[in-house]
């Protein structure tokens, strides 16, 4: 027989990078600036926790918002790290990676017809997320003279003030922007007066090189109509652990739960003995694998603008995103660099709208590699001058 | 500041060119030159030496960690002795230390013979001396903070959203 596929699924357009894939397969010398996950293994402490749970055999379910453990500990992390007060037992709900925490929320939240706006260039998954919830897209574009931050009047060209729901997603993948408390206040004071309910994927909040991060939700009246996402995977360099979290209201969190409890039961435990090990004590291995990607980021913004490429100076999340010069779709560049000199990077398309015409570089690659790489878009870029 | 962020480089990898130092920080490439001839003049910085797995080498090198005991005197204090010891090109490092003994001797060498009459009739003879205890180094596993051995490979998918 063949399958049916649901109206859903057929929507969906296959994922664009895939192509990308299979060019890289013919080379053996590719360095890649395309991989949007840490590249240092996870703090061994954090490992080790992991490794002493299952010698103990507590591999059983956990209680389906997670360990109580854990959302305390979560609970005090994030007050700590960015003054948000969430209750442990009833606003905190822990899910396989930030990935599940934001489908839940599209599940709980959309219904079908409704409209969600994304900022854009984002993260691939909100747009499918919200198809799979039967919602309507809206993308609204940033630029690059905002330096990518989401603005009222980039809100107000697309329409957003007829959405139900806004996603954002500061520090941000993959232009590596951030959104200040300064320009966020105006997004917040948006969602109030059109009544938008706000999803806040904040995943890459530590990963912050300028100032503090600060969440959507501690504005004023911003707590009740905003969900907040983290997780483990990027802080943490903990992706193939497959754990996060959303912070809410509680009855919102009580839908997200609903949702989790039928589909997924529990996050991993052995991750959960992880991340707690993790919140327990590796805040210096976070500290020093951000000073890493610090150092990381000035070497590859200095590299491109030596080498005569526009690039905006990305502040958070571990990439960069420059402009292509002239002569090139962002496509024709990414596939090119690829085939002739081994570099991999991800065309901005990809990411949505105000996407075209950028790549997007990720520096979570050791410091010999970004040399050598950023050498030959050098020389790629000189052959074709 | 900056000789502190360029120390923190240097002690990561000794052999950054100054131009990328200089990118990695916000500081111009002879900032960053001054800073190493700041660092290196004050003595703060006294040496770049390599980080070698020595296993991965065929010629043998031995290398011993040696605990010693000292008797003080009157006339004879702690830098007294390491100043005698630490003359010996044997010696690799010297450490006075706390607990059950009192230096810590790094001793390196071609042949464990060579080590222990090294040990034998010139450290052990110093009359202050009244104890050693020779540990030779099977098998080092990290050394000055890097792991030793053949590294993991990168598993990660060549691109990942
Ligand atoms: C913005 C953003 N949100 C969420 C995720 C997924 O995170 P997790 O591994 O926690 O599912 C990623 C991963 O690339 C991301 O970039």
């Amino acid at each position: 027989m063949t399958f049916e596929l649901s109206d859903r699924v057929q929507t969906v357009p296959p994922s664009g990078i895939r192509r990308f894939f299979e060019i890289a397969e013919e080379r053996d010398d590719v360095i890649s600036l395309g991989v949007g996950e840490p590249d240092f293994a996870t703090p061994w402490a954090a490992r080790d926790a992991a490794i002493t749970s299952l010698e103990q055999g507590k591999t059983s379910y956990t209680a389906n918002r997670g360990r109580r453990d854990l959302r305390e500990a979560i609970a005090d992390y994030v007050a700590d790290r960015f003054d948000l007060g969430y209750d442990p037992d009833e606003e905190i709900i822990v899910t396989a990676g930030a990935s599940e925490a934001v489908d839940l929320a599209f599940r709980a939240f959309v219904d079908p017809g409704d409209t969600v706006a994304i900022a854009q260039p984002s993260y691939i998954s909100y747009e499918p997320g919200v198809i799979f919830a039967g919602g309507e897209v809206l993308p609204v574009s940033t630029d690059e003279e905002d330096d990518f931050r989401l603005t009222v009047e980039g809100l107000e060209e697309a329409g957003a003030d007829e959405a139900d729901m806004l996603v954002l997603c500061y520090p941000n993948n993959p232009t590596g922007a951030i959104m200040p408390a300064e320009d966020l206040e105006p997004i917040a004071e948006f969602a109030r007066e059109h009544d938008l309910m706000v999803l806040s994927d904040e995943i890459y909040a530590e990963l912050t090189y300028d100032g503090e991060h600060t969440s959507i939700a501690t504005f004023e009246g911003m707590r009740e109509r905003t969900i907040v996402f983290n997780g483990f995977s990027k802080a943490h360099a903990m992706t193939g652990l497959r754990l996060g979290y959303a912070l809410g209201p509680a009855d919102a969190i009580a839908a997200m739960n609903k949702i989790h409890q039928y589909t997924m039961l529990s996050a991993p435990t052995t991750a959960q003995y992880a991340a707690l090990e993790a919140l327990d004590s590796c805040e210096s291995d976070v500290r020093e694998m951000v000073s890493q990607y610090d150092r990381r980021r000035q070497f590859v913004l200095s590299r491109f603008r030596e080498i005569g490429m526009d690039v905006f100076e990305a502040k958070g999340a571990f990439y960069c995103f420059p402009e292509v010069p002239e002569g090139f779709t962002a496509e024709e560049f990414a596939e090119e660099v690829l085939r002739e000199q081994g570099v991999a990077v991800v065309p901005g398309d990809v990411f949505g709208a105000g996407g075209d015409g950028h790549l997007r570089i990720s520096y979570a690659t050791g410091l010999e590699d970004l040399r050598e790489a950023l050498a030959r878009i050098e020389a790629f870029v000189d052959d074709h001058a | 500041m900056s000789e502190r962020e360029v120390l923190e480089l240097l002690r990561e990898n000794a052999r950054y060119s100054t131009a990328d130092i200089a990118r990695m920080t916000d500081l111009e490439e002879d900032e960053v030159e001054a800073a190493i001839e700041e660092l290196e003049a004050t003595g703060v910085v006294c040496g770049y030496q390599a980080v070698v797995d020595w296993d991965k080498l065929e010629d043998e090198r031995v290398r011993a960690e040696v605990e010693l005991n000292v008797r003080l005197d009157r006339e004879t204090g702690y830098d007294d002795i390491s100043q005698r010891l630490a003359r010996f090109p044997q010696v690799k490092a010297l450490r006075l230390v706390s607990g059950d003994y009192d230096f810590d001797m790094e001793v390196e060498g071609d042949s464990i013979r060579e080590v222990s009459q090294f040990i034998s009739e010139k450290v052990a003879p110093v009359p202050e001396i009244t104890q050693t205890v020779t540990h030779y180094v099977m098998t080092s596993y990290k050394e000055n903070g890097i792991e030793l051995g053949d590294g993991e490979d990168d598993e990660r998918l060549s691109f990942s959203p």
